[in-house]
């Protein structure tokens, strides 16, 4: 064998102990934003979800209005308890689209009609293919929206009081 | 009390590992021979205080002890008792502990037995087991005292981790560190070796059957390990490449590795230098492992009690021991001769041969495992899958499984392909036949296909030794290894199986209403509530039945602990001779509906059955060593009686 390999080993594990004691040092982030947080939403059209409120288009996003994008279903429990804090963030303002997935029209309108119905727009994305194609793999989840259609903010999971006011200032950012 | 006899039990045996050092490096100086009777017993009086300590541990879990700080925060007085004694190894701290008592056993049981080594060679190989031990001593009472009491003692514990009471978990965790921690034997009889330059066939004999017990008892924890987080997570996988689960693999390769070149050295005294090389690096796989699981460094879903000062401490020992033993072996391995030449076609050709892939393999999973550590520096996050470590393992998995159906029919030194080409005619027969057969029966994407086929030649191959052999006079290690090759063939295609023909069905469905998968229907007959010593639990009752067959109960759980509050699934498992019915309760869909997650998977199981055939066929060979060696002692003390007879 020829000397100089013999020191390969010995030099491979210095370089992994550098990369290492270096990672140490730094601060661990374990937060991983979404990488659609800048994307311009698909082009879609969707049905509407319930009789009394209309269906949703990218074009109702794209008015000049920033809005918030909740993902919902009638049968998620995590929707229900969410429930009251957009009503609090509609009676503050906010505008709020919505996406049911997987759902039918009856069970819909049972839900708002016991839970209330923040929504200004209600569509139904029947096969999930929407709720996919923007990064969002449960319900319920809230989107940020500006007013040319971008995402820029993502909430995943029930919101919960503590959240209204950074939905709110993320919402006041989009403008 | 019994904390502090804990205490200082481990102060004494880390004084005693001090003195172990010292006197055996001094004894392996001129004119400091008289020391040389301290070490022995140096370590196997350490061995026991180390042991005495952790038992005192467990009397602490047991009593539940809550002006213990370790016992309040992993331990609850309603949890069952076999959990409150896993419980104490269950936690950073008792787990630290549990790895000192086994690397102290360890060098006690060495100092007992062992007595093929040279003198020097001995004494140098147990002052670099204590010189490795004291490090993790000092890293317990330093920074991980187990036994620190609280200033007040708490009301009631705050638990173990719901997913870790389970009765698999009991026994994986001491299985697996007896192997990973059994390394360490490995590592400190390269080092003696590289300080006295004393790399000899005996020196190989010597450390096998050591090699062999770890890498039993590591085989063994893999497996159990696997079984678990297939049957407890409830996602119906079996390998994740997590982290962790590498951390544990990596040990295992290079043990694997180690322990044919050991053979090689053994029989034919060449490899010398690679095998100390493997010696080195198996151990510190269990130590790099280690860091990376404890320092918080990689995320991973054995998040252990994360803390970067602990972190830079185990980096600290790193550098010393795996930096010190490869300086050592770049110092030293160039002046120990190469040994014996032999040809390409020859057993230790074959053997070199799959030395090569397996650390060829190592370095693949080392390097994906370490990968998102090195995008990381550069602010790139990534996580690193099965996409990667299949195929690409798969390169080097498929040229090994053939050479490995082969070797064991070569002969030492020199041999030809022609000698043995009948064999090789039927192991090429099979391989084809089952290639016809298999894509002939359905359409399996490419991997499981040539994992199908591979394994079919390999179960064949691994039991061709025998050819012209009597049966009775074939050593018991030559079992152990055929035994052992079949297992890895069993397991292959178990795990090819699985991945090719596995069926799984989502569904919602209504108490009374049904679901199938593959050739299973599944009747939800009732959803009833539950209760367990420390959980409470919905549990769905199930009829299932095979192809129409009668119908079996099933009872799948969604528990919920609370202490500390967490929900885990409890899968339901059917198992047949052909595969397993996995079934999992969810959460209400409403409307009454339940969400129902149900696969069928064929022949799963054997890659469990494979992996405990592995570990039969390494306790055979080990067994075959250790008889023929205490047949060879027998006959050596007869002849030196004999001659001393002669004499007088």
């Amino acid at each position: 064998m020829i000397r100089w390999t013999l020191w390969v080993p010995l030099a491979l594990f210095l370089l992994f102990c550098g990369v290492a004691a270096y990672q140490l040092t730094q601060p661990k982030d374990e937060f991983i934003a979404s990488t659609m947080i800048g994307q311009p939403l698909p082009e879609f059209d969707l049905r509407a979800a319930s009789a009394d409120r209309p269906g949703l288009a990218t074009r109702d996003l794209r008015d000049g209005q920033p809005r918030l994008l909740n993902v919902f279903a009638s049968w998620c429990i995590p929707c229900i308890a969410e429930a009251p804090q957009l009503e609090a963030l509609r009676r503050q303002g906010a505008d709020i689209a919505a996406v049911a997935i997987r759902d039918k029209p009856e069970d819909v309108a049972r839900f708002l009609a016991n839970y209330g119905n923040p929504y200004s727009r209600i569509g139904a994305d029947d096969l999930s293919e929407l709720q996919l194609a923007i990064g969002s793999s449960g319900v319920p989840e809230t989107f940020v929206i500006d007013g040319q259609g971008v995402i820029r903010y993502q909430h995943i999971g029930d919101i919960r009081a503590s959240d209204v006011p950074v939905l709110l200032q993320k919402l006041a950012e989009a403008k | 009390m019994i904390a502090e006899l804990g205490l200082a039990a481990l102060w004494l045996a880390a004084a005693l590992a001090a003195l172990q050092l010292v006197a055996g490096a001094l004894a392996l100086r001129e004119g400091g021979a008289e020391l040389a009777a301290l070490v022995r017993p140096a370590a196997i009086v350490q061995g026991f205080l180390a042991g005495f300590s952790f038992l005192m541990l467990l009397v602490l879990f047991a009593q539940t002890d809550l002006s213990v700080k370790l016992v309040a925060m992993n331990s609850h007085s309603e949890k069952p008792m076999i959990f409150k004694l896993s419980g104490s190894f269950g936690n950073h701290e008792g787990s630290m502990l549990l790895w000192v008592t086994v690397m102290a056993l360890a060098g006690a049981l060495i100092a007992a037995v062992e007595r093929r080594l040279p003198e020097k060679t001995m004494l140098a190989t147990l002052a670099a087991q204590s010189f490795v031990g004291i490090g993790f001593y000092a890293f317990l009472l330093l920074s991980s005292n187990p036994f620190e009491r609280l200033p007040v003692p708490a009301l009631e514990g705050m638990g173990l981790n719901p997913l870790l009471q389970d009765i698999g978990l009991v026994f994986h965790p001491p299985t697996l560190y007896v192997g990973y921690v059994g390394l360490s034997v490995a590592f400190s009889f390269a080092v003696g070796a590289l300080l006295t330059r004393q790399v000899t066939p005996d020196f190989a004999r010597a450390m096998r059957p050591w090699v062999l017990g770890a890498w039993i008892f590591l085989t063994l924890g893999i497996t159990a390990g696997s079984y678990w987080a297939y049957y407890e997570l409830g996602w119906g996988g079996w390998w994740f490449w997590d982290p962790v689960e590498n951390a544990s693999l990596m040990p295992w390769l290079a043990a694997t590795a180690l322990l044919h070149s050991a053979s090689v050295l053994a029989s034919r005294d060449a490899l010398r230098t690679w095998t100390i090389m493997l010696g080195v690096v198996a151990f510190s796989m269990s130590m790099v492992g280690t860091f990376l699981v404890r320092s918080g460094i990689l995320t991973s879903v054995h998040a252990f009690a994360v803390d970067p000062e602990r972190g830079t401490f185990i980096l600290g020992l790193l550098v010393i021991y795996i930096g010190g033993a490869l300086l050592l072996f770049a110092l030293r391995a160039g002046t120990i001769s190469e040994g014996e030449r032999f040809s390409v076609t020859s057993r230790e050709g074959a053997l070199v041969f799959n030395n090569v892939m397996l650390s060829a393999i190592l370095g693949i999973v080392l390097l994906g495992t370490l990968y998102p550590l090195l995008t990381e520096a550069f602010d790139v996050r990534v996580s690193v899958g099965p996409p990667y470590f299949n195929p690409v393992g798969a390169i080097f998995v498929v040229p090994m499984l053939l050479v490995m159906a082969v070797g064991p029919l070569l002969r030492w030194r020199k041999d030809s392909l022609t000698r043995i080409r009948l064999p090789i005619a039927i192991i090429g027969g099979a391989l084809l036949a089952a290639l016809i057969l298999v894509s002939l029966l359905s359409s399996v994407s490419i991997l499981p296909l040539l994992g199908l086929v591979l394994s079919i030649g390999l179960a064949i191959a691994s039991f061709m030794p025998i050819r012209g052999r009597k049966l009775r006079l074939l050593p018991i290690a030559t079992w152990g290894m055929m035994i052992a090759h079949f297992g890895i063939a069993v397991a292959l295609f178990g795990m090819a199986s699985e991945s090719a023909f596995s069926e799984e069905t989502l569904a919602a469905v209504e108490v009374g209403g049904s679901a199938d998968v593959g050739d299973w229907n599944v009747v939800l007959t009732e959803v009833r509530p539950t209760a367990g010593p420390n959980w409470t639990a919905l549990e769905g009752r199930m009829m299932v039945s095979y192809k129409g067959g009668d119908a079996k109960e099933i009872d799948p759980q969604s528990r919920n602990f609370w202490a500390p509050p967490q929900e885990t699934t409890e899968s339901a498992l059917v198992t047949r001779w052909n595969g397993q019915l996995y079934a999992v309760i969810g959460r209400q869909a409403g409307e009454g509906r339940w969400q129902l997650r149900l696969w069928w998977k064929p022949f799963v199981t054997f890659i469990w059955y494979g992996g405990m055939l592995v570990a039969l066929g390494g306790l055979l060979a080990l067994i075959g060593r250790l008889m023929a060696d205490l047949k060879r002692r027998s006959i050596k003390s007869r002849v030196a009686g004999r001659r001393a007879e002669t004499a007088v």
